[in-house]
């Protein structure tokens, strides 16, 4: 259990020095993974409202398939994102390939179905209850998804959060179309699967440390935003 | 579904229309209404019309198709059978329709937020309006607070304001009081006068023989989702005409 | 509210595409490089230098030998610096590189733990090693994932005569991963493991293992860095991926390859030939 107490110290003195290559990590963990989110949930929270108040023919046929794709591996959207951005893919001529902006879209597109697929159930759940108002109403369809997706705002938080957590912990996409390239494309995850192969297990375990404490301080500002705004204002 | 792209009735034409009402061709006319699901008729050959600006009373036992019958003639449900023919306003458009519902269902926002959105799907956002609006229902001192975290009755009362700021010619209520306290009664029941008096249409769902006869200009009484009787509300209330209003109002269960 | 989040998603999609093409500023070049070296650290050591010499930073993509070719086939890399000769003459002939230049060599070893099982601590020979370990039945982890490293355990094996495949699953295991992991496994399990020297000494997670088997020349592990060809694929920056070659097989570049140390020993041999220096 020796690395276990040198890990603990290990990421105790680098979060209190600053490390400066810590920091860039971190940084670039932090704006790879929320981009990937922003981008994700500015097209599958729409996309969710749409298929949690539309009725049409396939339907559920779509509703599974959604579901079935919050599973998808990693490393397989490491590998299509791969092929598609090779200088020999058919988007080689964008020279994203071990850049940030290839890590943006791996996450991107691993996040987007987990966040359409709880965002099409929280939807279909309000919306359950909403319908008829707004039938009477006579609320235009657009309008309707915006004041569910706004009303359910904070469920959708939650949604938020699952997809950051699933796209910062995430190795296997990164890897691959990052390269994990010192200071161009290290991430948290890929470092750690860098310490773990140089056998320093104890800087891995340190650095898995400070990314478990990064994805708590996240979800705790959330909820204490989430607090505040509810008691004050709407609930 | 109610078209939301009417003409504003403005009080004074109403109320110089009013004079002659009798005249005037009816706000409803429906014919041959009928609902069946899984094979059960939950309407029957309902036939109605409706008198412009007046207040018609649904009254029934429970599952008798009043509810249903509400919500046909908002154009929320499509019926089996029959025809729903509403007047069209001045400029040849259907009439504004708004209604109130058993159970509130409010946004998951503040009061004024709340009004604001109904305001806003005419495009006349508007605070004085939305003022005006929160004081007819006495929730002006409320206007920032969670509309969620009202009492049964002040929700209710918003969602009525939330109606009238639909400014509708014809405003249904389905059973709006039921399992309110009595000040928020008295308090609805007053605006929905002062509603009528602006020569809006009214249908209003109710189980209270007291509220039936202090709004209702007439009663129609449901049974077994067909019309017993359609009777100006005084004549209903000395001497209904069909045997089931009659047990109905003895209070006894009629079945 | 709409105009709202359309800006936002505007700002997204410009914060991403400029996320996407920052680099360094100067010129830049991406090499396609080996776990050995990566996990060896000895980047760390020399890119610096280099980058103070020519002004040009050089991006690493550590994989396996295989991995690495493969994707400089693709176009994805300007450099290959690996350690798979035949391979790596291949990758030239059939056009994807422009020459091969031997840049600097280590060797293999076979570690294990000091039980020793197999009985083949001191041997001289690598392939009388491992037909005593195939008799033994001792555990015996491959990388099993085409890179440097695999290749040249199974061409051991072939001289051995033994088909390990057959015994795949048993005693003989293939992790599939980088060779830091194939030894943390190996480590994991007490079994023996083909590692090039640098990572081994480079190596954090020991345990009791010892080198076991050493100075074969059958284990001898030369490197060489190739240019891939920019008449293959016109975007490859030669101008700058061949100055990063020249100052490798530079007198320069090699010096600060033989100096680069960990615990004390020298972990690459500069090998290049010499060169008249312009």
């Amino acid at each position: 259990m020796h690395d276990l107490d040198a890990a603990l110290g290990l990421a105790l003195t680098l979060v209190v020095t600053a490390d400066a290559d810590l920091l860039e990590i971190v940084g670039l963990s932090m704006t790879v993974s929320m981009t990937a989110l922003a981008l994700s949930c500015a097209i599958a929270m729409p996309f969710g409202a749409l298929l949690g108040t539309c009725r049409f023919p396939g339907r559920g046929a779509v509703v599974v398939a959604l579901n079935a794709m919050m599973g998808l591996p990693p490393v397989v959207v490491g590998l299509l994102v791969y092929l598609l951005l090779s200088n020999a893919g058919p988007l080689g001529f964008l020279h994203l390939l071990y850049t940030p902006g290839a890590m943006i879209i791996a996450q991107t597109v691993l996040i987007t179905p987990i966040v359409a697929a709880l965002t099409r159930q929280a939807i279909e759940d309000l919306h359950t209850e909403y319908a008829e108002q707004f039938r009477s109403l006579a609320v235009p369809g657009h309008v309707a998804i915006a004041a569910l997706l706004w009303d359910g705002r904070w469920s959708l938080l939650t949604v938020a959060l699952a997809g950051f957590g699933r796209a910062i912990s995430e190795v296997g996409a990164v890897i691959i179309v990052g390269g994990n390239i010192n200071h161009l494309t290290r991430v948290m995850t890929t470092a750690i699967a860098l310490e773990t192969s140089k056998g320093d297990l104890a800087m891995a375990l340190a650095l898995g440390l400070v990314l478990m404490t990064l994805a708590l301080v996240v979800n705790a500002l959330v909820f204490a935003v989430r607090h505040q705004t509810e008691r004050h204002a709407h609930a | 579904m109610p078209d939301s792209a009417g003409s504003s009735q403005l009080p004074a034409r109403v109320a110089a229309q009013s004079k002659d009402r009798s005249r005037e061709p009816p706000a409803l006319c429906a014919s041959g209404l009928v609902v069946e699901v899984e094979g059960q008729r939950l309407l029957d050959r309902v036939d109605l019309t409706l008198r412009s600006g007046a207040t018609t009373i649904i009254m029934g036992p429970n599952g008798a198709g009043k509810s249903l019958l509400l919500r046909v003639l908002h154009g929320l449900i499509q019926p089996t059978a029959g025809t729903v023919h509403w007047r069209t306003a001045g400029d040849g458009r259907p009439q504004r329709q708004a209604m109130v519902f058993q159970k509130p269902v409010l946004l998951r926002r503040s009061v004024a937020a709340n009004i604001d959105f109904v305001l806003g799907l005419h495009g006349n956002r508007n605070r004085a309006r939305r003022q005006v609006l929160l004081q007819t229902v006495g929730l002006a001192d409320r206007a920032q607070q969670p509309a969620r975290l009202l009492s049964g009755g002040e929700q209710q009362r918003l969602a009525l304001a939330r109606a009238l700021a639909m400014e509708p010619s014809v405003l249904f209520l389905d059973e709006p009081t039921a399992s309110l306290d009595p000040a928020s009664v008295l308090w609805i029941e007053d605006i929905v006068r002062s509603t009528r008096g602006r020569g809006t249409t009214m249908l209003f769902v109710t189980h209270d023989v007291g509220q039936a006869r202090r709004l209702g200009d007439e009663v129609v009484f449901l049974h077994r989702g067909q019309v017993c009787e359609q009777t100006p509300s005084a004549d209903f209330f000395a001497a209904p005409t069909s045997s089931e209003a009659r047990r109905f109002l003895a209070g006894l269960i009629v079945l | 509210m709409r105009s709202v989040a359309f800006r936002l998603l505007l700002v997204l999609v410009v914060c991403a595409a400029s996320l996407g093409t920052v680099r360094a500023a100067g010129e830049t070049i991406i090499v396609q490089s080996t776990t050995s070296t990566a996990n060896s650290g000895l980047y760390e050591h020399l890119l610096p230098l280099f980058w103070a010499d020519t002004g040009i930073t050089a991006y690493v993509v550590a994989v396996g030998t295989g991995q690495a070719l493969r994707n400089a086939r693709n176009g994805d890399g300007d450099v290959v610096l690996v350690h798979a000769r035949e391979a790596e003459e291949q990758f030239v002939t059939e056009g994807f590189g422009v020459e091969r230049h031997d840049v600097m060599a280590n060797d293999f070893v076979i570690v294990g733990p000091p039980t020793d099982r197999a009985r083949i601590l001191g041997l001289a020979s690598a392939a009388e090693a491992l037909t005593r370990i195939a008799r033994s039945k001792a555990r015996f982890v491959s990388r099993g994932d085409d890179s440097g490293t695999h290749k040249r355990e199974l061409a051991l094996w072939q001289t051995t005569g033994i088909d390990p495949s057959a015994a795949s699953g048993t005693w003989y295991r293939e992790t599939g991963s980088g060779m830091g992991a194939t030894l943390n496994v190996a480590v994991g399990m007490a079994a023996y493991v083909l590692t090039d020297r640098g990572t081994w000494i480079s190596f954090g997670n020991k345990a009791d293992f010892m080198v076991l088997v050493e100075g074969d020349p059958d284990l001898f592990n030369p490197y060489g860095v190739i240019l891939v060809n920019p008449t293959l694929h016109p975007h490859v920056n030669a101008a700058a991926g061949q100055r990063f070659i020249d100052w490798l097989v530079s007198a320069r570049g090699q010096e600060a390859i033989a100096d680069y140390r960990v615990h004390g020993q020298q972990l690459f041999f500069p090998n290049a030939e010499p060169r008249v220096e312009q």
